[in-house]
């Protein structure tokens, strides 16, 4: 009786799940479709920019320095222990362009601007406020979702560049100015091992990648959530949860075909 | 009022976001070592790369003057063909010599050029006649230890 | 009802899934009359007006609005049509990002081109015909629940609808809030022309202020009449709804299985 139960709960999660998906992805089709206004009206598109990108901006400067110190005290520490450490300016600015430039700054944004849409949206939905543009024959995915995920695709591939540009001056204070590791060679080594089309763009279609999906995934759950305190903040949870685990897997597998040919 | 506020710090991130992707372009990257804007190719034949990688760099005298562009077997004469983009602005005797080295004792590969005293210079398309093969390593080891054994054979017997 | 018919509600059916809302309901509401839909909480009034405005298909039947079948309307036509229709929500529904001002100036900028100057003037009369001009600086957040229902008001007649729905106006109003509220539904209908769908489950204000009232209850219409008519009604329903009792037609016990056996008390042991 009870695996009877539970193969029923089990079926009925499944279900669910693939449900969910389908929805998801009519949601993304039709977020693309009524996207028009969002350019026409490209002053809608600025006010989210605001929103999403400028209040994240301390957050990825700070983390961004911390991250980059850190790299260049492990890194040293690390590299002594070969004699080469002059390889540092290469290891943390490689390291940052590539992987942790890209996720960190898409993790903090999931968290700091993703779950912020999602609250919004969410609320909006139980205060019948996306009810009420409707009847006003607004289309709410035009005028109140489409704005923000764009603001949000254009916001995270410059606070990826930000956070690892933060991230090198970081381990340039460590390195350079605290350890003294040869400023020459910090920064030489770090032009010759970073190369831009390889490194440096591919680190930017990564965030632009994750930026797509953080927003459409924290749209999807504030539209999708139940119009209940309960409802928005469960859903508030489930962006962050979703998001951070999409990012990681995603970056899993844009580095298998990034990198592949090494 | 309060919209142009809020476009000033739209301006803000937008401008800054840019500008730090040009510092990792160019201060952090290699974008300002990309702008060989003229350039001409050149080929040559190895019986073995080792571990040359196109984009690996061209030195002469430790100076870059170019990059690899193509890797490629030739199927007839069953060696490597490397195709070499080079700076317009350097040009190499006919006698060139082209050798691929390896900075430091395990570090990156590159094609080094070492020009002859020929009157002619190369011209685009050319081929680099004379090769040095890179020396891969257990080759070298091998070697060593073969030498080796032969000499603590011969004294002992 | 000699005047011509705005909006026709024939045969009507609706279920969520397979629970039945609505069986078979017919409704008419005449050009420039406030109407009244009563029931109890849950008998599918708000439905109903979500069926209006195109928000869901009826299962079976049609509403007809200035004579065109809504759910036979395309995404155009639907839209087209919601710009002649106001809705007032439960609570408002302001949006709160958005001043008091920009909350009325919404639908006349989304949808119009006027130079912002006539908009300005547009909205300052649309606030004042609900007393509220001098708040056109405040956010939502800043106005009391029935300052934000009348903001909310004004916002939902700014485009001057044909038609006005509203979505329990009355609900948790104080009592001066509410005779502001009820007095503002006639005379803005009185005085754009439009006609008015009222739902709600206040018998003692709606009663002042509309035409003719439809009783709701398990789906059907059961009553319908002018306020005299329904107020000196004798049917049952509408004698206990009209006059709030506990126990009637509408029981006070959810249906449920016999009572000692739920306490597990065995008579006679």
């Amino acid at each position: 009786m009870t695996i009877v139960e539970n193969l029923r709960f089990l079926g009925h999660r499944i279900v669910n799940a693939v449900w969910r998906i389908g929805f998801a992805s009519r949601f993304f089709i039709l977020i693309l479709f009524y996207s028009g206004t969002s350019f026409r009206r490209f002053q809608l598109t600025i006010k989210e920019l605001f929103s999403s990108g400028v209040m994240s901006l301390i957050i990825i400067l700070v983390a961004g320095t911390f991250v980059g110190m850190v790299l260049g005290l492990q890194g040293y520490e690390t590299l002594k222990r070969y004699g080469s450490e002059s390889a540092l300016g290469s290891l943390v600015a490689l390291s940052l362009v590539r992987e942790l430039g890209p996720v960190l700054a898409a993790l903090l944004f999931a968290s700091r601007a993703g779950s912020a849409m999602t609250a919004e949206i969410g609320l909006m939905k139980a205060t019948e406020q996306i009810s009420a543009m409707e009847m006003m024959a607004i289309n709410p995915i035009a005028r109140v979702v489409a704005p923000r995920f764009w603001a949000g695709v254009i916001s995270m591939p410059l606070l990826s560049a930000l956070f690892s540009a933060m991230g090198v001056f970081g381990g340039y204070v460590v390195g350079v100015v605290l350890i003294g590791v040869d400023q020459g060679s910090f920064w030489s080594q770090m032009q010759a091992g970073v190369d831009f089309k390889h490194d440096i763009v591919n680190g930017m279609i990564k965030s632009f990648v994750f930026g797509v999906a953080v927003t459409a995934i924290a749209l999807f759950e504030g539209y999708d959530a139940p119009p209940t305190a309960e409802g928005v903040s469960g859903a508030t949870t489930r962006t962050v949860v979703e998001s951070s685990l999409t990012i990681l897997f995603l970056d899993f597998i844009l580095t298998a075909f990034m990198f592949q040919g090494e | 009022m309060k919209r142009t506020t809020l476009d000033l710090w739209v301006g803000i991130f937008v401008v800054a976001g840019l500008a730090a992707l040009a510092v990792l372009a160019l201060k952090v990257g290699n974008l300002s070592t990309y702008n060989m804007s003229e350039t001409y190719q050149l080929q040559a034949h190895f019986s073995n790369i080792g571990g040359l990688k196109p984009q690996a760099s061209i030195k002469s005298s430790g100076v870059l003057v170019g990059r690899v562009a193509q890797i490629s077997l030739d199927p007839e004469r069953y060696e490597a063909k490397v195709t070499m983009t080079i700076d317009k602005r350097y040009q190499f005797p006919k006698d060139t010599f082209a050798n691929i080295m390896t900075s430091g004792l395990l570090g990156e590969q590159y094609i080094g050029l070492i020009p002859g005293g020929d009157e002619a210079f190369l011209k685009a398309g050319d081929e680099i006649k004379k090769t040095q093969s890179a020396v891969v390593l257990e080759d070298l080891i091998s070697r060593f230890l073969y030498s080796k054994a032969e000499d603590s054979k011969q004294p002992n017997k | 009802m000699s005047s011509q018919a705005l909006v026709e509600i024939r045969d009507v059916n609706f279920a969520y899934d397979s629970r039945p809302i609505l069986k078979g309901v017919n409704l008419t509401f005449p050009k420039g009359k406030v109407i009244a839909v009563m029931g109890g909480s849950g008998c599918g009034k708000t439905t109903l007006l979500q069926l209006i405005g195109g928000a869901l298909k009826p299962s079976s039947g049609y509403v007809k609005v200035d004579g065109q079948v809504i759910h036979e309307l395309d995404h155009k036509g639907l839209y087209h049509m919601r710009r002649r229709m106001g809705m007032l929500f439960q609570f408002g529904a302001l949006f709160t990002d958005m001043s008091v001002y920009d909350n009325v100036a919404f639908q006349m900028r989304e949808h119009t081109d006027l130079p912002e100057e006539i908009i300005r003037d547009l909205v300052l009369m649309k606030l004042n015909a609900v007393g509220l001009r001098g708040t056109h600086n405040l956010m939502p957040a800043e106005l009391s629940g029935g300052m934000a229902r009348r903001v909310a008001l004004a916002r939902t007649v700014a485009l001057d609808p044909m038609l006005i729905m509203y979505d329990e106006p009355f609900a948790g109003l104080d009592p001066i809030s509410l005779t502001v509220v009820g007095n503002l539904i006639r005379s803005l209908n009185d005085a754009l022309g439009a006609t008015s769908v009222v739902v709600t489950h206040d018998v003692q204000e709606s009663l002042k202020i509309v035409d003719y009232i439809y009783f709701i209850a398990d789906g059907v219409v059961v009553a319908e009449g002018t306020p005299a008519e329904i107020s000196s009604s004798d049917k049952p329903f509408v004698h206990q709804f009209v006059h709030g009792e506990m126990d009637g037609p509408v029981p006070f016990h959810y249906p449920s299985s016999n009572y000692e056996q739920d306490l597990n008390l065995r008579p006679g042991r």
